[in-house]
């Protein structure tokens, strides 16, 4: 029996009414699967490049505790990667291929991570506004249709919700101790406030592909249900540890959620375009990593071989 | 306080915090994915083992001193890693040379101090150890994959293994701290040890298709806290904020 392309569609869109996952193998509309493929590998690559503004500060990680947590938490962002690119190549696209969008241009990652990391308290921030924000995104997405994504989320999320709690350990931390270590917390809230929730993307009104994304359960909410959702559990823990959200026209109304001021949309499509303050050095810092590994990754295929002939000799 | 001890967990400690370091550095700089968690990972272990002997160290101090203390308010001199840890990282095959050289050095050793007389010492080796198996099997896989994969990587390997020759000596010295704790068997002789170490150096260079370097000059000086000049930039680097903020907490 040989099914039409609109039944097909029609068949692909009941599953997707009826919460049933898509799976690889299955039938998907080509838009359905180019959304997934940018969607999925935009996440993969931000878990990737976000390594860089962490890794600034391993180095110097004031104490052994705090340390060991940063590696552990930079090592789970890495692995976090791994499970997205191989949850992406079900869509039929190689890891190679990804860096290479990556690399040329045509794929993107989260512009949070086009921001620099310049005191201590940025790891708190990462942590607390950063990964809270992504909470907030991903746990949503554990129920999108696509069934590799779907699964990858959930284990992500057991992990990325210890990382907001070690950020705001951080941030609580540092606003206990001295007068100097409260100023680099508030400094630190001062430059990520914004840039977390320019995270969530365009408003809705002005979110072209999130119409379609909705239909197919790719994305389960809209972005300003969750952008508000993120802002008004965040301002509550901010104001508990003596900090103040950057945003004079922040208040509380009488439902106990937050009317907040109006996000600089221009700074935002500026950073995306390419012109924010480290998105050259993110990209070439990648690509030089790349390119410095290319030998090892040569030897690697050249050893296996080798292996192969030698076993085969020996049969 | 037992001096002696107190420089022996230094030693030991202060090797792993070093190496550790280094590691971190090369966070987000892997040739792939997988190569860049197995490093972090790597260096999360080395911390995690300079931290329990650097604890172990402030309690036979006796000083009112932590781990961290030990860490991040020392100065070179007090410093007892050996120099080949302090080695900047150079290109992936430098990586994985003085990986394999200290992580050959650490089974054997690891191996024979959980036999020690000092249970924390005993208990800290045999929890390390189970890392540091890890740590060796993955090192000399590289060794060999890198001396046997492209003339390349043969080239590349050969180099690094040569560069950090001179460095190999010193982890086998034996001074006055060897002596007292030797005699308590707290620890172990290290000639013994050396001997295993060249027979696996041999054995995995042999698997690699390179050539074991000739003795030159070998470095040595860190059992009385002389190193490279590296060392200096690397405490720059990691004590830079307690030292900048003397009363701060973190």
């Amino acid at each position: 029996m040989s099914n039409t392309i609109e039944e097909l569609e029609k068949q692909f869109q009941e599953k997707i009414d009826n919460e049933i996952k898509i799976e690889p193998k299955d039938w998907m509309p080509d838009d359905y699967r180019k959304n997934l493929i940018r969607q999925m590998s935009q996440h993969a690559h931000s878990e990737v490049i976000g390594m860089q503004p962490e890794g600034n500060w391993i180095t110097r990680a004031p104490s052994l505790r705090a340390k060991k947590i940063l590696l552990a938490k930079i090592q789970d962002e890495a692995g976090h990667g791994l499970y997205l690119y191989s949850a992406a190549e079900t869509l039929g696209v190689s890891r190679d291929q990804f860096i290479q969008w990556l690399h040329e241009g045509k794929a993107k990652y989260s512009s949070i991570f086009n921001y620099p990391t310049l005191n201590w308290a940025d790891m708190g921030a990462i942590g607390w506004l950063v990964d809270g924000a992504a909470i907030v995104n991903q746990v949503s997405l554990q129920k999108t249709s696509y069934g590799p994504y779907a699964r990858a989320m959930v284990r992500i999320c057991k992990e990325e919700s210890f990382h907001q709690r070690q950020g705001y350990e951080i941030m609580a931390k540092m606003m206990a101790g001295t007068k100097e270590q409260q100023q680099m917390a508030q400094d630190a809230l001062n430059r990520f406030w914004w840039p977390s929730l320019m995270m969530f993307g365009p408003h809705d009104s002005d979110s072209s592909r999130s119409s379609l994304a909705l239909k197919w359960k790719i994305k389960r909410e809209t972005n300003d249900t969750l952008r508000k959702r993120f802002i008004d559990k965040t301002i509550p823990q901010a104001e508990f540890i003596g900090l103040k959200v950057p945003d004079p026209d922040a208040v509380l109304q009488p439902d106990g959620s937050y009317k907040t001021g109006s996000i600089d949309w221009d700074e935002f499509w500026n950073v995306v375009k390419g012109n924010g303050p480290c998105n050259k050095q993110r990209l070439d810092h990648h690509k030089r990593a790349h390119d410095h590994g290319r030998w090892v990754r040569e030897a690697c295929i050249a050893f296996s071989e080798k292996q192969d002939k030698r076993k085969a000799i020996a049969k | 306080m037992n001096t002696n001890l107190f420089k022996y967990c230094l030693r030991l400690g202060d090797n792993s915090l070093i190496l550790g370091h280094r590691l971190a550095e090369y966070c987000s700089y892997g040739p792939y994915l997988e190569e860049d968690i197995s490093i972090t990972n790597t260096s999360l272990d080395l911390i995690g083992q300079a931290e329990a002997i650097l604890k172990y160290a402030a309690l036979v101090e006796n000083a009112e001193r932590t781990a961290d203390d030990l860490a991040y308010r020392r100065p070179e001199i007090e410093f007892y890693n050996v120099q080949l840890v302090e080695q900047p990282n150079g290109n992936f095959a430098h990586l994985i040379a003085r990986q394999f050289f200290i992580d050959a050095f650490n089974f054997y050793l690891y191996s024979a101090l959980k036999e020690s007389t000092d249970n924390t010492i005993a208990s800290i080796a045999a929890k390390s150890l189970k890392e540091v198996t890890y740590h060796l099997r993955r090192s000399s896989e590289w060794v060999i994959r890198l001396g046997d994969g492209t003339s390349e990587s043969k080239i590349k390997m050969q180099e690094a293994i040569n560069d950090f020759w001179l460095y190999t000596f010193e982890m086998f010295e034996m001074d006055e701290v060897d002596e007292e704790l030797i005699t308590k068997a707290i620890t172990v002789d290290l000639k013994p040890i050396q001997d295993l170490w060249n027979k696996k150096v041999d054995e995995i260079l042999v698997m690699a298709t390179l050539t074991r370097p000739e003795d030159g000059y070998m470095a040595t000086g860190s059992r009385k806290g002389y190193h490279s000049e590296h060392l200096g930039y690397i405490l720059a680097e990691m004590q830079y904020l307690p030292r900048a903020y003397p009363t701060a907490k973190w």
